[in-house]
């Protein structure tokens, strides 16, 4: 690795050990994200890679390791902190809050940039007035607009099918501003037209939002079109990193995925 | 003739009332109210303040039960707690009345707080439990701790006055009890369209994506708990200056039961649906008692039956609430005024 690419590196993952009792989830993993790039984490199920997610989220915490993004050493944070940094996530299965509009949803995300307390929330008047409006006309322009969720911002969110579901929680990740975004299987359970609309807009966020993407996906082909590294679990333990070319000719990657060389290739798409 | 309800930007979508009409029929309400007390007789009056303390106390459960999603078997508690301390702050340390009434909603925010500590370990049924020790704790101070209660005999409280003028009938005390009503309504409801609203209602339906937004759970519960008590002392502090005297049988767990069935009956996270909720709960012990007296003129010695069933009918309602219509009152509400948005063309 040269030197600019060292500086580079926005989120360094180091040597992570994560274990629920005697299972090991994580076993010494390492990675480094570089700044602006689309980071991919395969594997089979039950490989570890929303563990690694959870941790980087502080969710869990690892029994040793270090993660360290652009500077602050995740792991000293409190989970409610990590947002602040400028990480933001979405989940595998959907985690909206239900029974809140979509636009509430969103106005959510941008929480930890709001000034009002319980006080000038509760008089609603002058600056807290004022910060309401500008964050609408805000989630307006840059998230629903973007996302092409207009027509239902003003649904309640466990109403809408699955498909939108995922695309509002990526706008409420969105409005947090994020430097760097952790998508779970954003195209799972979704159809090819869906599929295309989630690429484009992560393909979007990344480029000219300048936002790092870190992003877990089953479907090879998405992963093999988007990203600039891709990094493979299996078993708590990483068996390969580099760029999508080179991990699916890689034989441990084979191997790990069903063990039988051409049906792999076929899979991984090569 | 109306045709639907369009905006044109951003400041007219976020407004608190959303159309002319709104502030029309609200504008007519608030007339209606000011006029009340010079046409109403006395016993109407009575009914009146009490629905407004209920609506002061349903608003503050409803921002933790309905808004938050913690459910609290021990508001009765936090009403004690306010009447309790506006109380001895006036009759013992020489406080007015205008000043008690903020103090105790302070002190029962402070035991709201600590109440409130569990939360953060506790959900659900299990924190329904430890509300409920509350409930019995806070009883037992009122009844034992009698240096400053005055124990069952309970404390005689002065009207509160301005100068020489006493608010000492239900009359007077009626325009207290509104502009109350209006303050704690009102705050409520921009509160909740407000960040710290929205964080509330982010912890009750996904506590761990509200982590990833940020939301501090620590300090949001803990707030909800706060603001909540601070409501139910106020309410508790208005309603024993009405009633000139407090007692620990003001505040039996059957009150904070009737606190939740109005939440319930009214609707769940909703603070129009509070306002329904406590004037339907409110009335309903005052219809039977009117029911009882019908019954009394004509089958003589039958109206005892009536009265007991006060609990019973609680009971009933908060069953058929929960099954037939679990947004409750103001879901009805909202149903007839989406009829009449587009009446009579409504297709």
């Amino acid at each position: 690795m040269s030197d600019s690419a060292k500086e580079d590196i926005q989120l360094l993952i180091e040597d992570i050990h994560l274990d629920f009792g005697g299972l090991k989830a994580l076993n010494g993993v390492s990675a480094s994200v570089r700044k602006g790039e689309i980071f991919s984490i395969i594997g089979p199920n039950g490989a570890g890679k929303t563990s690694l997610l959870n941790c980087i989220n502080r969710f869990y915490t690892p029994s040793k390791g270090k993660i360290l993004f652009e500077g602050h050493d995740l792991l000293k944070y409190k989970p409610h902190k990590i947002s602040t940094l400028g990480i933001a996530r979405t989940f595998q299965n959907v985690e909206l809050f239900k029974y809140m509009t979509v636009l509430d949803n969103i106005k959510l995300g941008r929480h930890i940039h709001l000034k009002s307390g319980f006080l000038s929330g509760g008089i609603y008047y002058g600056k807290t007035r004022r910060e309401e409006i500008e964050l609408r006309e805000e989630i307006e322009e840059k998230i629903i607009d973007f996302l092409e969720i207009e027509h239902i911002r003003k649904s309640i969110v466990h109403t809408l099918p699955f498909g939108m579901q995922k695309r509002v929680e990526l706008g409420r990740a969105l409005a947090m501003k994020p430097k760097i975004l952790l998508l779970d299987e954003p195209a799972a359970g979704m159809n090819l037209e869906e599929t295309e609309d989630i690429v484009r807009f992560i393909l979007d966020i990344n480029e000219e939002w300048g936002v790092t993407i870190i992003l877990i996906e089953h479907d090879m082909g998405v992963v093999m079109d988007i990203s600039d590294r891709v990094c493979v679990l299996d078993f708590g333990e990483k068996i390969a990193e580099g760029k999508p070319d080179q991990v699916r000719r890689d034989e441990h990657v084979i191997k790990a995925y069903l063990g039988q060389a051409d049906l792999t290739l076929s899979r991984l798409g090569a | 003739m109306r045709s639907g309800d369009f905006k044109e930007d951003y400041i007219k979508d976020e407004a608190i009332f959303q159309s002319v009409f709104v502030k029309f029929w609200l504008g007519l309400f608030f007339v209606f109210l000011v006029l009340f007390p010079f046409a109403a007789n006395i016993h109407m009056l009575y009914i009146a303040n009490l629905i407004g303390f209920a609506v002061i106390g349903a608003v503050g459960l409803n921002l933790l039960t309905g808004f938050t999603g913690q459910i609290s078997l021990g508001h009765a508690a936090f009403l004690g707690v306010g009447a309790y301390a506006s109380a001895i702050l006036i009759t013992r340390c020489g406080f007015s009345f205008w000043l008690s009434v903020p103090l105790a909603g302070l002190v029962s925010a402070l035991a709201g707080f600590l109440i409130g500590l569990p939360s953060l370990r506790v959900k659900g049924l299990y924190l329904c439990i430890a509300t409920l020790a509350s409930q019995f704790i806070f009883g037992f101070i009122f009844v034992h701790w009698e240096s400053m209660t005055n124990g069952i005999t309970g404390i005689h409280i002065p009207p509160p006055s301005i100068g020489d003028f006493k608010f000492d009938t239900e009359r007077k005390f009626y325009w207290i009890t509104l502009v109350s009503v209006i303050l704690a309504v009102g705050y409520a409801r921009n509160l909740v369209r407000s960040k710290m609203g929205r964080a509330f209602m982010a912890i009750r339906d996904r506590d761990l994506a509200a982590e990833i937004m940020g939301i501090n759970l620590f300090r949001y519960k803990l707030s909800s708990f706060a603001i909540s008590s601070f409501y139910a002392g106020v309410a508790g502090a208005l309603w024993v200056s009405f009633l000139k005297v407090v007692t620990p049988e003001h505040f039996p767990f059957l009150l904070s039961i009737e606190y939740l069935a109005m939440i319930i009956v009214g609707g769940l996270g909703s603070v129009l649906g509070s306002i329904f909720g406590a004037i339907f709960m409110t009335l309903v012990p005052e219809t039977l008692s009117v029911l009882s007296d019908i019954v009394k003129e004509m089958a003589p010695g039958w109206e005892n039956l009536i009265i007991p069933f006060k609990e019973v009918v609680f009971g009933f309602l908060i069953v058929g609430f929960l099954v037939f219509e679990p947004h409750g009152l103001v879901e009805i509400w909202n149903r007839i005024k989406k009829f009449f948005i587009l009446w009579p063309f409504s297709y």
